[in-house]
């Protein structure tokens, strides 16, 4: 755990009382202070390119009245800079008149262990691994023109002052192992990537050779590519496989049902809370409790423990995904899903791991039942409009379906859909349900935060491909 | 307020003494100080204010042919000697590559130009919260709007480069932003849209109320937006969709996707690749621009390139490393372009318009469907069916697709070009790609 007061002219009895007294008549607040390490290891063109380490040390000070937030932050833990903050939100809340609310629920479960993955592994050891993956690679097919391979690492420390002195902490691993690998074949390029991660070591994700598996998978979607097709365009059936393709629950709904925009009723579900928003059978639950995930916490950035939150139950709305802030205007509880990339960000309410649970269809079943459409198996990002509810996703490889048959691979298409209708649309839910590999880092508002998805296979009665073939 | 000259270069002069004292051959280091605070309004309240004050720097050393680097937010003496031993050690234990070096002295910019990018006002936030007022109450006139978030920010930084060549120099720069999000609502449907303006000097930002009105207006027209059929139909992207393009062509012929290999624009220099009338300007020195800069992040001077003349590719973005992997001389284009434009077309707005009988007019694309390898291109999209030259009705749900190679030579421009970001396109028209729909 850091020892944020250590090296500051500033006390931890000074910040404390500095918080009290510009919280006093706030509604809530907080001093988040914060330390990361972290570091990246890239091999690419067959040379190691960039071995780089960040330390990045700094808080932020939020004060909040009734709807208005006020935040700053600096690098400098002294006593001039919070002083400095203090004042500079001071004379933001002019005239505040509320009661602070000192109620923050407590548990003592952990998701994941306090360890620092950056110094568990030598440099020498990753680099190793780094040259054996373009080694290994590059001698499996004659065809690779490129591989690309890396390691992200981090330790982030909290720590969350409220007022009163309530100090609540966390120590965060995260890590990243990513494999690229671009094949030319009489004149076509195409690529493939695949990763691995989560809340724990390096070698959790390795020993054994494990490397070697996100080599193949990586190697296998670009071959897959090399031999696609132009996609259809238009509306068609549409087959998900289990796992990474869950970014669709994630963009077409998991978005529209957080908090923020429900209370501002900009979000396309704001007003659909206890109806049907999906077929029977399906059900949606945003979760932060899952030992070693990428989208798991402890605690989240406001200091209130994760939970497993129910959002879709058997295809009705349940509930919205809350910050405190959020939740006190909503008149209803947190539920851990107050989230900020770092201390130079406001507390924003953000998904976890967000998971479609399984039904009883095989994903055979669902193949058979169409004619004309496609399957897709893994995806790049997506995108959603909240407001209008229309999302997409980049399939990164997907085949065709003709007469209840898996047919040739496609080029990689976008899909759209309608977020509050797309799932009365699912017709078949697998028994299948997959974690993806530990890669998803959701953006909004110019803040990224790791998360996670899973899903089972599903069938989608209509969306549009991109394709380019009419 | 920001940082000085003085309390940058200091620092700098501290991280390359230390570096050279503790076995680096030769070194590199940034240090910049950013000061930012922002006012956010919705409905016409004040919802947010955001002060930042960020210190950074970011340290590479080399030992003969080997490097690494380091970052801190931490600019303590202290941590600085500690991240500078781990930068050293970490630097001795990475394998050589042949290509790493510090920039050639002679490409090294010999002065600092004046580029008018700092304007020394501040503007207190009673003052951001009068600009937010006029601006919601001139976007909240009509029933439909159902929500505004707007903000103001101010930015001032510094940065001095430095590097143990004997490189220093840095500057100040400003920027004063508005914005606004406007949600519009009728019986069938809910929409967002948005305007925006960013400038060096408070004094030429948009009126606020202007800016208001325009962000209702564009939200407002998006209503009762339908779904068309899947067809093959000219697109003509709004300007500040067409600039996207224009960055997806400075990604292409970026030196470091050409020496991987992994550009469609591998090997096209001197090559027709947009059609004869197209010309496309990066332009580091005007006056007050977004994107103007003296030099680039190695300190290696930056002159205008003309990248495309008459459709042909001229220069790919070239940076120290990437150069000499391909045995060319490094351009200034380390961190990418500067003020980066396509320039203006023969034809009004107007006959871009009317040049076709049925055409979509793309407002929005989302998702991230450029893929710089094969040059496919398939995105979300929102906009208008244009019928002989008039908006008809607004259309979502819809993708439009092509590949670079094809769309880049059936480009058309309008004589609309205006210098709003760093990345600017004349209102633009390519025929033969294809919308999936209904």
């Amino acid at each position: 755990m850091s020892n944020f007061f250590k090296k500051s002219d500033l006390s931890r009895s000074e910040a404390e009382n500095i918080i009290s007294d510009t919280l006093q008549k706030c509604d809530d607040g907080e001093l988040y202070l914060e330390n990361s390490k972290s570091e990246s290891i890239l091999l690419d063109d067959n040379k190691i390119k960039n071995s780089s380490y960040n330390s990045d040390l700094g808080f932020g000070f939020r004060a909040i009245s009734d709807e208005v937030v006020a935040y700053s932050h600096s690098n400098e833990i002294s006593k001039n800079s919070l002083k400095q903050s203090s004042e500079n939100l001071k004379s933001t809340l002019k005239s505040v008149k509320g009661t602070y609310n000192h109620e923050i629920p407590k548990s003592n479960k952990k998701y994941y262990e306090n360890i620092n993955p950056i110094e568990q592994k030598s440099l020498n050891e990753k680099i190793k691994i780094l040259n054996e993956v373009n080694n290994y690679l590059r001698s499996k097919d004659e065809n690779i023109k490129q591989v690309t391979a890396n390691f992200l690492g981090e330790q982030k420390s909290v720590e969350i002052i409220r007022s009163g002195g309530e100090t609540l902490t966390d120590v965060r691993p995260l890590i990243r192992f990513n494999v690229s690998v671009m094949l030319e074949k009489k004149g076509r390029k195409e690529t493939g990537v695949y990763g691995v991660g989560g809340r724990q070591s390096y070698d959790s994700y390795l020993k054994d050779d494990n490397w070697k598996s996100v080599c193949d998978e990586a190697l296998r979607i670009a071959s897959v590519n090399l031999e696609s097709k132009p996609a259809p365009a238009g509306e068609m059936k549409v087959v998900l496989g289990p796992g990474w393709p869950a970014i669709l629950i994630h963009e077409a709904v998991g978005h529209g049902l957080e908090g923020d925009f429900n209370r501002k009723k900009t979000s396309a579900f704001h007003n659909l809370m206890g109806q049907k928003v999906a077929s029977e059978g399906v059900t949606i639950v945003d979760d932060g409790t899952i030992d070693n995930r990428r989208g798991s916490l402890t605690i989240d950035d406001e200091g209130t423990p994760t939970e497993k939150t129910v959002l879709i139950e058997n295809g009705i709305l349940k509930n919205f995904m809350q910050d405190r802030l959020n939740a006190r205007l909503m008149k209803t509880k947190s539920t851990g899903s107050g989230r900020r990339e770092n201390y130079r960000h406001i507390v924003l309410p953000r998904m976890r791991n967000t998971m479609m649970l399984s039904g009883n269809q095989t994903q055979d079943e669902m193949i058979k039942a169409v004619d004309k459409g496609i399957f897709a198996v893994s995806f790049g990002g997506g995108q959603v409009d909240i407001t209008s509810g229309k999302f997409v996703f980049n399939c990164t490889e997907a085949y065709e379906i003709v007469d209840g048959k898996i047919g040739s691979p496609i080029k990689g298409a976008t899909l759209i859909g309608d977020g509050p209708s797309i799932l009365k649309e699912v017709s078949m839910v697998g028994n299948d349900m997959m974690m993806d590999p530990g890669i998803g880092t959701c953006g909004k508002a110019g803040q990224g935060v790791p998360v996670g998805v899973a899903q089972p296979s599903i069938l989608i009665n209509k969306m549009t491909v991109g394709g380019t073939k009419l | 307020m920001v940082k000085d000259q003085e309390f940058l270069e200091k620092k700098a002069a501290y991280c390359l003494g230390l570096a050279k004292k503790l076995g680096a051959s030769e070194s590199s280091v940034i240090v910049n100080n950013s000061v930012s605070e922002t006012v956010n309004f919705r409905n016409k309240k004040l919802d947010e204010s955001n002060r930042s004050d960020d210190l950074g720097i970011s340290i590479t050393t080399y030992i003969g042919k080997k490097k690494s680097s380091i970052s801190s937010s931490n600019l303590l003496d202290d941590n600085l000697n500690i991240l500078i031993e781990k930068c050293v050690e970490t630097t001795k234990n990475t394998p050589e590559d042949e290509f790493n070096s510090l920039p050639d002295k002679d490409l090294l910019a010999k002065e600092v130009k004046d580029l008018n990018l700092y304007d020394d006002t501040h503007i207190e936030n009673d003052q951001k919260i009068d600009y937010l007022k006029k601006l919601e109450s001139a976007a909240s006139n009509d029933k439909k709007i159902v929500n505004t978030e707007s903000s103001f920010t101010q930015n001032k930084s510094n940065f001095i480069l430095a590097n143990s060549g004997g490189f220093c120099a840095g500057y100040k720069r400003s920027s004063f932003t508005a914005s606004s999000v406007i949600v519009a609502k009728d019986e069938k449907s809910m929409e967002r849209d948005y305007e925006y303006s960013s400038k060096c000097f408070l004094k030429d930002l948009d009126d606020a109320e202007e800016l208001g009105k325009q962000a209702a207006d564009q939200t407002i027209r998006k209503l009762s937006p339908r779904k068309i059929g899947s067809e093959k139909i000219a697109i003509i992207f709004d300007k500040r969709i067409a600039k996207g393009i224009l960055s997806t062509f400075a990604s292409a012929v970026s030196s470091s996707a050409i020496s991987r290999g992994t550009s469609f624009l591998k090997d096209k220099v001197n090559q027709k690749i947009f059609s004869d009338r197209i010309n496309v300007l990066d332009k580091p020195d005007m006056l007050k621009g977004l994107g103007s800069r003296n030099f680039d992040s190695e300190g290696v001077k930056t002159n205008t390139l003309k990248l495309v003349d008459q459709g042909i590719l001229k220069h790919y973005l070239i940076d120290t490393y990437n150069g000499k992997k391909l045995n060319l001389k490094s351009n200034g284009r380390c961190g990418g372009t500067s003020n980066l434009y396509f320039e203006n077309g023969n034809i009004s707005f107007k006959d871009l318009l009317n040049s076709k009988s049925k055409s979509l007019y793309i407002t929005e694309t989302i998702g991230h469907g450029s893929n710089i390898v094969t040059g496919d291109y398939s995105v979300g999209a929102t906009g208008f069916l244009v019928e002989n030259g008039e908006f008809k009705y607004p259309i979502n749900e819809i993708t439009i697709a092509g590949n670079f190679k094809e769309m880049f030579k059936n480009i058309s421009l309008a004589n609309d070009l205006e210098f709003k970001y760093a990345t600017n396109s004349p209102t633009m028209m390519i025929e033969g790609m294809v919308v999936a729909g209904k």
